[in-house]
């Protein structure tokens, strides 16, 4: 049995390659329903655009819940009629898990398990399976606390392996990596940033072989890696975060085409909107490429828009942060000033999902909201108690929300 | 010639081609080296391994011993290809064949445990017919489920029995929980029970130092003790003059606590030496747990070095591949203290054992010697 894409799944690949076109125009990138292929989804900004997901949370509202057979903080991805996820297990958490659901039935399709061949001492409250994998729509693309980076094609078939771990000894971090990859082209650009070792890399999606490998500074930084879609002629890049401020690389050549260099966090990541970059930096600053993409040129800053461990979204007009003590902050994204505050309950790790007019936050103690955010307050409009530890960011697919926690992944959709 | 001559001679043909064909697609997968080298190859090999089926599933699991770990998540992928198409098709795989070679312990441990946990799928009772068994198995994972059980048997026991019980898990333990919950129990109980001896902590060292590392410039200075280890000299250190001085640990756990037992030198750094009495040649771990920045080197040879601060520590946090001589080895190490003031970043202290890689402590002569002798407690 074979899970390649099906007739309609490549015309609708078709329809995001014309689609990446439009981002040219200011769209981004993730403006299509279906996939979801990477942290925070295809545009890496948690935004889904044309998707019809259930706003009124409820135990009917559970398409499906499977168990999974190990932890992770990763979040799904969805190709196609597929979802995939990963997970970690053994007492030393080097068993490395790649399973593919059936995104109607929710049934097992295929699981591939792999032995870690880096350090997969983590936090506690970590665990090896951090990174949310990525796809280029015909493989998957896991990535690992251990800097395992494991290729397969959407039927499990292992294309190529990178242990990094291993390639570089000193490339990890006693309290766990969480660098998500993302796919640029044909370059699956990863971030493995520690104090004992730093460095990020394009690989090539087809081979496996090294593209490019950067230096990055020595220090602890748990941010993935931002699209900046194409525009204006000027190809896309990929925005890569540390302590020092972002820098903005060719994804084919690893050249640095110009960098903001006022400081960033190490948590958080930043995210692109309509040609905006949104950084995490003194609160939060935004800023705007120049026209020939070479330069930037900062439109504003807010310090009273600090998020904490969750990124930043953006939704009708609004920039949304979380603070350490639960509290979201609404700024306006022209000016940065903030506008309100709504208090929900609990500590957040996972970043929000903006779909439909509505935020669907899920924090670490297993609450999902759903909030609708509008100019003058935010609102919230159902609450569900899944009772299960939920630390990953969840995904929109065909009109479907996914979260995981470390036993079980769920499908959320409207009832029948 | 009868009528069966020809497919006969023609089988004979096949048979060794098919047997070729196996033995170059895993050396194939045995070649894939790091930065991708070997892919291509290797991916052609995994097919020719599944179009293979069933046959095929032995000599891949054989081939685990002696390969690299890239390797072995290639003869992985090839096994679970082919045992998922297997059983996706109705057919059962080859029980027998696959059961002896989980219970052969000059087997691979991962490539046995993946066998099994593929078993189980079909034949849950094995866990009950195997597990007890396994108690000193070459595999971690092994030995923690059959640990479990013996745990699980001596908490639900409620008379003497459970000690012995207990008794009996600790010779298999590995894992740090399980060896607490032990120890618990049988400290409870009133019998001693040697933590140290257990994991083969290095307890007793000779020290030297500070040595500047201000700024965290220290990591890299080749300071004295890293060019000769002479333990009657006597250095100018960052403070004034150093020399060599004893330190051993009581703690239960080897931590060799500088911060405590010396003093927190902001920006300092320390050398450690000790002498391990190897019975023989051999393959060892050297394990290491430390929030502060290090370097190790075994007879004189530096084997790793790692600069990171105050990122957590725990048990095995890294685990040192060591090659040990007949007789004295020299262990030296170097641990490095920053100048962060926040309250979690204050720890200046390491903790190292010597192990097999099952974690299972490998002993010194003069300890290994002494563990012949009759004794009450329990390690």
């Amino acid at each position: 049995m074979k899970y390649l894409p099906s007739s309609s799944t490549t015309i609708r690949i078709r329809a995001i390659l014309a689609l990446a076109g439009l981002a040219a125009t200011g769209l981004t990138l993730s403006a299509q329903a279906g996939d979801w292929r990477q942290f925070r989804g295809n545009g890496t900004n948690s935004i889904a655009l044309n998707e019809n997901l259930p706003t009124e949370l409820s135990g009917g509202s559970v398409a499906w819940k499977i168990e999974l057979p190990g932890r992770g903080l990763s979040g799904p991805i969805a190709v196609g009629q597929q979802v995939v996820l990963t997970a970690s297990s053994g007492y030393a958490q080097d068993r490395l898990h790649i399973i593919s659901f059936d995104a109607e039935t929710g049934e097992t399709q295929w699981e591939r398990q792999f032995e870690a061949t880096g350090r997969t001492g983590c936090h506690p409250k970590m665990c090896v399976a951090t990174p949310t994998p990525a796809s280029d729509g015909e493989r998957i693309f896991a990535f690992y606390s251990s800097s395992d980076l494991i290729c397969t094609d959407l039927a499990g078939n292992l294309q190529w392996y990178r242990g990094f771990g291993a390639e570089y000894r000193n490339a990890s971090n006693s309290l766990g990596m969480s660098s998500s990859p993302i796919v640029i082209g044909s370059t699956v650009i990863i971030q493995v940033e520690s104090e004992a070792e730093a460095f990020a890399a394009g690989v090539d999606t087809v081979t496996g072989q090294t593209k490019w490998k950067i230096d990055r500074p020595r220090k602890a930084n748990w941010t993935s890696p931002t699209l900046l879609p194409a525009d204006n002629g000027r190809p896309a890049l990929a925005l890569l975060q540390s302590s020092a401020g972002l820098s903005a690389v060719d994804p084919e050549t690893g050249n640095v085409v110009w960098t903001f260099d006022s400081g960033a966090s190490t948590i958080p990541s930043s995210l692109v909107v309509d040609g905006t970059v949104i950084i995490p930096s003194n609160g939060l600053t935004t800023v705007k490429p120049s026209a020939d993409g070479t330069a930037i040129e900062s439109v504003w800053n807010s310090s009273n828009l600090s998020p904490s461990t969750p990124s930043p979204v953006v939704i009708n007009g609004l920039t949304i942060t979380v603070n350490s003590a639960g509290a979201i902050s609404a700024g306006d994204i022209t000016t940065g000033e903030r506008l309100w505050q709504l208090r929900l309950k609990g500590k957040f790790s996972g970043t929000p999902l903006a779909s439909n007019g509505h935020l669907f936050f899920f924090n670490e103690a297993g609450y999902a909201f759903v909030v609708r955010p509008e100019k003058e307050k935010g609102e919230i409009v159902s609450e569900l108690d899944l009772t299960e530890t939920i630390l990953s960011s969840p995904a929109a697919s065909d009109n479907a929300l996914y979260v995981r926690s470390d036993a079980h992944l769920w499908k959320f959709a409207q009832q029948r | 010639m009868n009528r069966f001559t020809i497919p006969i001679a023609t089988l004979c043909l096949i048979v060794p081609a098919v047997a070729d064909d196996t033995a170059d697609a895993i050396q194939a997968l045995q070649s894939v080296g790091e930065r991708s080298a070997g892919t291509v190859d290797a991916r052609t090999a995994v097919q020719t391994l599944k179009q293979g089926g069933a046959d095929n599933l032995l000599p891949v699991l054989k081939a685990f011993n002696g390969s690299s770990l890239l390797a072995k998540n290639w003869l992985r992928s090839a096994f679970e290809g082919i045992a998922d198409a297997e059983q996706k098709a109705g057919r059962t795989l080859p029980k027998g064949d696959l059961l002896a070679f989980v219970k052969d312990t000059s087997e691979s441990p991962s490539a046995r445990r993946m066998t099994f946990e593929w078993l189980l799928k079909r034949s849950p009772q094995l866990e009950d017919q195997l597990i007890p068994g396994m108690l000193l198995d070459p595999s971690p994972d092994f030995r923690r489920d059959a640990v479990k059980r013996l745990i699980d048997q001596a908490s639900a026991t409620k008379d003497g029995a459970a000690t012995d019980l207990y008794a009996k898990a600790m010779s298999g333990a590995v894992h740090e929980d399980q060896v607490k919950t032990i120890a618990k129990a049988l400290q409870d109980a009133g019998i001693e029970v040697n933590i140290p001896r257990h994991f083969g902590f290095l307890m007793a060292w000779k020290i030297i130092g500070p040595f500047d590392n201000k700024d965290q410039k220290g990591f890299p200075v080749v300071y004295p003790p890293e060019k000769t280890l002479d333990l009657s000299a006597e250095y100018e250190g960052q403070l004034g003059n150093v020399k060599w001085q004893p330190i051993t640990t009581e703690d239960d756990y080897g931590v060799v606590d500088i911060g405590k037992q010396i003093e927190n030198y902001k920006g300092s750094l320390m050398y450690a030496t000790t002498t391990w009495q190897s019975e023989m040649d051999q393959a060892v771990e050297i394990r290491l747990g430390t929030p502060n920045a290090w370097k190790l080197w075994v007879n004189d040879e530096l084997i790793f070095e790692r600069e990171e601060y105050h990122r957590g520590t725990r048990l095995d946090q890294y685990k040192v591949p060591v090659s040990l001589k007949a007789g004295a080895n020299t262990i030296l190490v170097k641990i490095c203290q920053n100048e962060q003031e926040q309250s979690w970043a204050q720890d200046y202290k390491f903790q190292m054992r010597v192990c097999n890689r099952t974690g299972a402590a490998v002993l010194p002569v003069t300890r290994a010697a002494a563990n012949s002798t009759p004794r009450k407690e329990i390690r």
